[in-house]
């Protein structure tokens, strides 16, 4: 980064040839879906869908499904990354409770998060409900393991502190282990993300009809290859955006906490 | 991580204790009548479709009909994974060893890498059709990203000093990434290759879902759809199975093939 900075022009006609092949790949696409694919029902050209994309967004389709999707990702990410870390905290302070149930937590742990989509469509029928289950049940895992480690790496001596004080375990907690553990905290919820969105859309694709993942598979089944591209360009972004706001938010975090970045 | 713990009997026969009051849990939900037993099957009812699926326990049409199901879906990751190796592996390795290569790649895998796995799916289905290797081709996608991320991050983080010791051999670039390159991104690449068998199973049991390709996601969502709870919470039992053999395999492996790095 220091290197580049003072040569700017050079910077510049690096970063141009990242670009190349994606333009060209859509050059490449559009082409051929004007001639060889003409009429296709699988391809349709980028401008097209380009075209499809202003439309869903000029009927209120797409902000309705992209709410959908990320009010449910949202909501069982706050319940599973919730509880997660509140179960991660108590195993990570409490050394003989965590030894007990490691081999429940191995047990459960490496179960498919998409092996419960019929579960859940069993239990709640298709809607909210059952994405926000399946989101909930695979960011806890995560979220569990890494605030656990994070808790194991609060320096010692502080905890003798707390100790000393005399300050009661939820002081303890609010005190001295939160915001020791904050920016490790948001390495963990930053992965936490990524999952919930991408396991918001699997739902969404394999079984729930609302949101984004629906709205695509949808225009897949009544072949119109512009707006299944559209939606999935879309889902790109999407899936861009929250992930760099969320390393922008958690750069932010530990340079205010204090950490040298 | 663990080897150093000394091994104590009251926390196993503790851990042991746990996992079964979650048992009698269930099992006290379920008979109790707590949780509706269209949704919740009780153990025993689960251990019978079990047994009967895999062919262990009583007759009838569908028994061993699981363990062919679980078969196909394991042959689907492994496959999945196994090409998602060797493209990241050797990705990685263009990528993180060249320059110019990096330049030209990277921005490219940074638009395509928070893609879902699961989203390509519609886009396969169109292009491939409603085919076995149309799942596997997505499964290899989907799980080439942490083999690739993790090869690329490896190779970049060699140190100056034997990137200089390279050059002072005048090792050529192939003898580089050979010699200095490839054991230096080894953990890096295991632990990647660890992360991409999770995500090979993943998009195979939601290909095999949205594809109707025979296999446990299949099986699974037809018990749902028929309310076979039973055979559903089988289905789910034997993906857990998967899941734990195969990342506990790999975590052995791993400590196995790193065992030189601890002397």
């Amino acid at each position: 980064m220091a290197e580049t900075s003072h040569r700017p022009v050079r910077a510049f006609a690096v970063r141009l040839r990242g670009w190349a092949l994606p333009f060209a790949l859509l050059a490449v696409l559009e082409v051929y879906a004007r001639t060889v694919g003409r009429g296709s029902d699988a391809l349709a050209p980028p401008s097209a869908a380009v075209r499809a994309f202003a439309v869903a967004l000029g009927d209120g389709t797409l902000f309705a499904a992209t709410g959908f999707t990320l009010g449910s990702a949202a909501l069982g990410l706050a319940l599973g990354a919730g509880l997660g870390a509140a179960l991660g905290i108590v195993l990570g302070l409490a050394p003989r409770v965590a030894r007990v149930s490691f081999l429940s937590i191995e047990v459960f742990r490496p179960l498919p998060s998409v092996a419960l989509i019929p579960l859940a469509m069993l239990v709640f029928g298709f809607g909210a409900r059952m994405e926000l289950a399946v989101v909930a049940f695979a960011t806890f895992w995560p979220m569990l393991v890494l605030t656990q480690a994070a808790v194991r790496q609060v320096e010692p001596g502080w905890l003798e502190v707390a100790r000393a004080l005399g300050l009661s375990p939820w002081s303890t907690i609010a005190k001295i282990v939160l915001p020791a553990i904050v920016p490790r905290l948001f390495v963990a919820l930053r992965l936490a993300v990524a999952i919930a969105l991408v396991v918001a859309v699997t739902v969404e694709i394999a079984a729930n009809p609302h949101g984004v993942g629906y709205a695509m598979s949808l225009a897949q089944q009544s072949l119109d290859p512009a707006l299944m591209l559209a939606w999935l360009l879309w889902i790109g972004v999407i899936g861009f955006a929250v992930n760099a706001g969320m390393l922008r938010l958690a750069q932010r975090v530990a340079r205010r906490m204090g950490a040298p970045s | 991580m663990t080897r150093h713990l000394t091994f104590n009997w009251r926390d196993t026969a503790a851990s042991l204790a746990l996992l079964a009051a979650i048992v009698a849990l269930w099992w006290a939900a379920s008979h109790g009548g707590w949780v509706s037993r269209v949704f919740l099957p009780t153990p025993q009812a689960t251990l019978d479709s079990l047994l009967q699926g895999l062919g262990l326990g009583g007759g009838g049409a569908e028994a061993g009909e699981l363990a062919g199901f679980a078969a196909s879906t394991v042959g689907r990751m492994l496959w999945g994974w196994g090409l998602a190796c060797a493209a990241g592996v050797a990705l990685g390795t263009l990528i993180g060893s060249s320059d110019a290569a990096r330049a030209w790649l990277q921005p490219t895998l940074e638009l395509i890498r928070p893609l879902p796995a699961s989203a390509v799916i519609p886009l396969a289905i169109s292009i491939f059709g409603l085919s076995g290797g149309m799942v596997l081709a997505v499964v290899a996608f989907g799980a080439m990203w942490p083999v690739l991320l993790a090869t690329m991050h490896g190779m970049a983080s060699v140190h100056e000093r034997l990137r200089e010791v390279a050059t002072a051999l005048q090792l050529s670039r192939p003898q580089f990434v050979w010699k200095i390159g490839l054991p230096h991104a080894l953990p890096d690449i295991l632990a990647g290759l660890r992360l991409a068998m999770t995500v090979a199973l993943i998009v195979s049991v939601v290909g095999e879902m949205i594809a109707s390709q025979s296999g446990l996601g299949q099986a699974i969502l037809l018990a749902a759809r028929s309310f076979r709870a039973s055979e559903l919470f089988a289905g789910i039992v034997l993906l857990g199975a998967i899941g734990f053999v195969s990342n506990a395999a790999l975590a052995w492996a791993e400590a196995r093939l790193l065992s030189w790095q601890h002397p």
